[in-house]
């Protein structure tokens, strides 16, 4: 029984944003069935009561002090980006 | 058909900080597009987020003034989506365990009271702000990414817009006494989406809700609530089903208009932030935190009236901003009559403040010079007419007073033989006023008060002038 | 003999008597890439102009007596997904092929305070995401053992450039065994620390909760002094741990005598090859010989880790790349019809086939219906496996068996189905999956010519006992001493 769907699959690569042809749908659905049926041995161990582990070790409380230190030069900000247009960060039209 | 309208409110507030939630930019409104913005605000490869702790303080302070149980244990979890203004591609928010939750506030709405639940309160993170450029591109500025937000969520417990209004108003002005927030909308630091369904009486499952989005003030919040609830109605009453959209509120028109529709939920993907640990909150911390807390306008409300006498009104009034309510206390603490004082507050200062459009901390009148001047009245030494200029004085440009009253000699004339003679001569030379009082027309004694304000400068003693005047026409 | 044969120590004697220079060593380096290089590719970016220039200025402090520090001077490689400012940084892909970083991570700015020349920036998996180094968006990179065999990944060009004698030593970084793997491959030291001990600070994140920098050496005694350089506390990291750093070179007192290991049944059973097996068992007896002793442990999770940790890495690493969109940085499509074509395209474009299985793999585990089933269920497990180091640590110190089930794998061997490669890592992922630390050190040559590994594991924050261990083992050796024949 294949735990992931050729449609499961785009629906996942459109969460992702990631463009994909009808080919590599195709092979994305066999390896990631391959793959997440082998994650599935996961269901043989007893996990009742188990607390899920977010961080490995038990630190709580770090905070930092409220003081502001300045801002990038707008030059920096910009300086890595494929479009901009008067110090903003330009991107195509959005579509609702 | 009868329909009951459920309303719930989402509010956001911008915490005043001085730095961001999880960088040390600037926290500033207005400032240069994107010149408060760091690697971390940007989302650049490789950074890491560091929780600012008076965030997490502000965040406690505005879920205790909003009656919600502060936990003891919460954390960061990540609200994955993609949009230009969130540069990580996830907004650092909290899902499961929020910092606050199971509140109330309580309003007052056309004469009834009314508790409406607040589910919770979490901390968050700001996005950037998106315009559009001419040819469809769209512009991003980063500078309000990771300003520190705290969303309010109230239950489904509004029923009509005018409630919604009142939740608002009050909703503001709890918050922005603890100060975390000047929750200004125009500016942007308090933001809502409202969201709305209808019932026929009796239900007790909701109807299917829509959302209602660009509200932008809460008149228009009123006004989108109120056309989305004639709209649902007629809608069902025609026979139609409510789908489950988001709605954009158009000002010009009044009306709202579909912006998209929602299928099913969106898939958030939300998982426990692994960059930032765990928050845990102990009595202690909390009890620091609520010892910080200035007195909240419920509080101070009741005690104006039951310790001050004053009526409800006044406290009300009194008490819709933290900086009127201080001034109110402080001018009563220098010795002034709360009522005279609470009068002085909402009418004059506060006729005078919209007229010329400033803010109460802008002009010169101190909670000082109020009560003197309250003082003076009290001991009969100016009347409230002589009042009047005297608080001009005092609001522009400052002072005593007591010393303003010497300087021009605006003392009350209350010795009666001064009085007498003013009064005599202001009958001698009227003697049809006398006639008309003799005939009947009370009104006459109103044109010779006149007669003698203007010989007196308007520092006559009213209350004497009218005594000694009927005394002595009577006389005649 | 090649400069960078000589430890630390011996080539700070060089320095300090002014038989050489920094210059000198500099110099080494670049000749060195420039015979190697084209056959191993170990590097991506090469910073010679900036690197002569920092010699330059090291070697007049030298002069002046101020050549301070046993990091002084020497010339280091650094993995391309560790943040350098100025300095190009691909983290192996095609998405970052011009990204020119405005900041330094907290690492590298360490590493200019312990006066060290950067070298270069180097070759990776694509994202970290690779147990081969055939995953890099630009080249593979080749095992100095035998370039028909990989170096391992995904620090393969750090391991490589090492074994090579390119640079004296090389920071990689270890999600799920990306330092040990490759410096068993390449017959090096690579140490992963304890998580927490070494800022994130700049390390573009694979997995936030499993990633962690860490130094790859010819010796151990390198290995330590690297890593105190890089350890402490960082306030730009919130997951930096607030532990003092001991001076982890102080440890290598070369004293094993009662030492307990513990040799996990399940890291000398099924899956790993007898010739690691072998090398293991020939390594014990020489511990034993020092005065140490074990006994055979069970870690009863081992199984489930590699699952494990491909749902969390993968996790992890969905949202952490969901950054890499084409808007403030890097490659952005040249040819979309709006914003969501643009996002799509250029994320297809920009990304490999491996990272965009683990996005896919990632997202679908925490989407909507599937996160208890498969995330959750995964962070219930790890608690799970950290648990059964902490039961064996109670009773030992320090953990031993294989880095790896074999030698290095041909190029091309393992690329066709992705459970085989990840198969490569189950001896060194439930290391991250506990957070503690491990080091991997030679400790033999394959019947085909091929280094072998040995992983020693040690309690949260005791790499002093992990070094301790393996650099009195590496004595008692001449492992260590073998170079590839490049």
């Amino acid at each position: 029984m294949s735990r992931i769907s050729k449609e499961d699959v785009k629906h996942v690569a459109h969460l992702a944003r990631l463009a994909v042809t009808e080919e590599e749908t195709e092979q994305m659905t066999k390896e990631l069935d391959a793959i997440i049926t082998f994650a599935e041995l996961l269901n043989e161990v007893d996990t009742t009561n188990v607390q899920p582990t977010t961080h490995v070790l038990n630190m709580v409380n770090v905070l930092r002090e409220d003081k502001a230190k300045p801002g990038l030069p707008v030059e920096e900000v910009i300086k890595n980006a494929p479009d901009h247009e008067d110090g903003l960060i330009r991107v195509p039209s959005i579509i609702d | 058909m009868n329909f009951e309208t459920v309303i719930g409110l989402e509010v956001h507030v911008e915490l005043k900080t001085e730095s961001k939630i999880f960088s040390s930019s600037p926290n500033h409104f207005g400032a240069e597009p994107n010149s408060n913005t760091s690697v971390i605000d940007l989302g650049y490869p490789g950074v890491l987020p560091v929780l600012n702790k008076k965030a997490v303080e502000f965040a406690m302070k505005a879920a205790m003034a909003l009656n919600c149980e502060v936990a003891t244990h919460t954390k960061f979890d990540r609200k994955n989506y993609f949009y230009p203004d969130n540069p990580k591609a996830y907004q650092i928010s909290q899902f499961d365990q929020p910092i606050g939750q199971n509140g109330y506030i309580d309003i007052e709405v056309n004469g009834y009271q009314k508790r409406i639940g607040i589910t919770r309160i979490h901390m968050e993170e700001d996005a950037g702000k998106l315009t559009h450029s001419i040819n469809g591109h769209s512009l991003c500025d980063y500078n309000r990414q990771g300003t520190p937000l705290v969303e309010i969520v109230s239950e489904p417990d509004i029923r009509t817009p005018d409630e919604a209004y009142a939740y608002l108003e009050k909703l503001k002005s709890i918050i922005q006494f603890t100060e975390v927030s000047d929750c200004k909308m125009e500016e942007g630091s308090l933001r809502c989406d409202a969201n709305i369904s209808i019932r026929p009486i009796g239900q007790k499952e909701f109807g299917t809700k829509t959302e209602l989005k660009n509200l932008n003030s809460f008149n228009f919040v009123r006004k989108g609530l109120e056309f989305e609830e004639r709209r649902q109605i007629a809608l069902v009453s025609a026979g139609g089903k409510i789908e489950q959209e988001t709605r954009r509120f158009d000002e010009a028109s009044g009306k709202t208009i579909l912006m998209r529709v929602k299928e099913g939920s969106d898939d958030y993907r939300y998982f426990p932030e692994p960059d930032l640990v765990e928050l845990y909150i102990d009595d202690e911390w909390k009890a620091r935190v609520r010892a910080e807390l200035p007195e909240l306008p419920d509080s101070r409300q009741k005690r104006y009236v039951e310790e001050l006498g004053l009526p409800a009104y006044d406290a009300a009034v009194l008490t819709v901003t933290k900086e009127t309510a201080d001034f109110f206390e402080a001018t009563v603490r220098e010795g002034a009559d709360a009522k005279l004082a609470s009068n002085y507050i909402m009418g004059d200062l506060s006729a005078y403040l919209n007229a010329e459009g400033k803010e109460l901390s802008e002009v010169a009148l101190t909670p000082k010079s109020l009560s003197g001047m309250i003082k003076l009245i009290e001991k009969g030494t100016i009347s409230s007419k002589i009042a009047k200029t005297i608080f001009k004085e005092l609001v522009e440009n400052g002072g005593d007073a007591e010393a303003i009253v010497k300087e021009k000699g605006l003392v009350q004339i209350s010795d009666e033989g001064a009085l007498l003679k003013v009064i005599e001569e202001a009958l001698i030379n009227n003697p049809q006023s006398i006639e008309d009082f003799k005939a009947g027309k009370q009104k006459a004694t109103g044109f010779l008060v006149g007669q003698i304000m203007k010989a007196t400068k308007g520092q006559a003693n009213p209350q004497l002038v009218n005594k000694l005047l009927l005394q002595e026409i009577q006389k005649r | 003999m090649s400069l960078f044969s000589h430890s630390i120590k011996e080539i700070q004697n060089l320095l300090n008597s002014k038989e050489i220079g920094v210059s000198d060593l500099v110099d080494a380096s670049y000749k060195r890439i420039a015979e190697v290089d084209e056959t191993i590719s170990a590097f991506l970016t090469l910073d010679e102009e900036q690197a002569r220039k920092q010699a330059r200025l090291l070697d007049d402090k030298l002069s002046k007596g101020e050549g301070v520090g046993p990091l002084f001077g020497l010339p280091i490689g650094i993995k391309d997904n560790i943040v350098t400012k100025n300095l190009r940084t691909t983290c192996g892909s095609k998405i970052l092929e011009n990204f020119d970083p405005i900041y330094d991570a907290t690492v590298v700015q360490k590493l200019a305070q312990a006066n060290t020349v950067t070298i270069g920036k180097l070759n990776m998996d694509e994202f970290a995401m690779g147990s081969s180094n055939e995953n890099s968006a630009y080249k593979n990179v080749r095992n100095p053992w035998n370039v028909n065999h990989v170096p391992g990944g995904s620090s393969g060009g750090s391991a490589a450039a090492v074994a090579a004698g390119e640079v004296l030593f090389s920071l990689g970084s270890d999600t799920g065994g990306s330092i040990r793997q490759p410096a068993a491959y390449c017959g090096v030291v690579g140490m992963k620390p304890t998580y927490g001990r070494v800022s994130r600070f700049g390390l573009v994140a694979f997995a936030s909760s499993l990633d962690q920098i860490g130094p790859i050496t010819n010796c151990v005694e390198d290995n330590a002094y690297l890593l105190e350089a890089i350890s402490g506390i960082d306030p730009m990291d919130s997951t930096s741990a607030d532990v003092s750093v001991p001076k982890f070179s102080e440890a290598l007192i070369g004293d094993v005598k009662g030492l307990r290991i513990a040799v996990p049944k399940e890291y000398l059973g099924e899956g790993v090859g007898e010739e690691a097996r072998n090398s293991v068992l020939e390594a014990l007896k020489i511990l034993e010989s020092l005065g140490a002793t074990w006994e055979e442990v069970s870690l009863p999770h081992s199984k489930y880790a590699l699952a494990t940790y491909y749902l969390l890495s993968s996790s992890e690493a969905s949202a952490n790349l969901a950054r890499f969109d084409g808007v403030r940085y890097g490659y952005r499509t040249p040819n979309s019809e709006n914003l969501l074509d643009m996002y799509k395209k250029t994320r297809a474009e920009g990304f490999g086939e491996e990272v965009k299985r683990r996005i896919m793999l990632g997202t679908f585990a925490l989407s909507s219906g599937y996160y208890d089933a498969y995330y959750k269920k995964a962070q219930q497990v790890r608690t799970l496996i950290k648990k059964d180091f902490e039961d064996v640590f109670a009773s030992y110190d320090v953990i031993v068996g294989p880095t790896t089930p074999t030698h290095a794998f041909k190029i091309g061997e393992q690329t066709k189905d992705p459970l085989t490669m990840y198969a490569n890592d189950i001896l060194t992922i439930p290391v991250n999956l506990a957070g503690v630390p491990g080091i991997s050190v030679p400790c033999g040559i394959s019947k085909e010519g091929l280094p072998l590994g040995l992983q020693i594991i040690g309690k949260h924050f005791d790499e002093s006992t992990v070094y301790r261990v393996a650099h009195a083992f590496e004595q008692a050796t001449d492992h260590h001493i073998k170079k590839p024949q490049l």
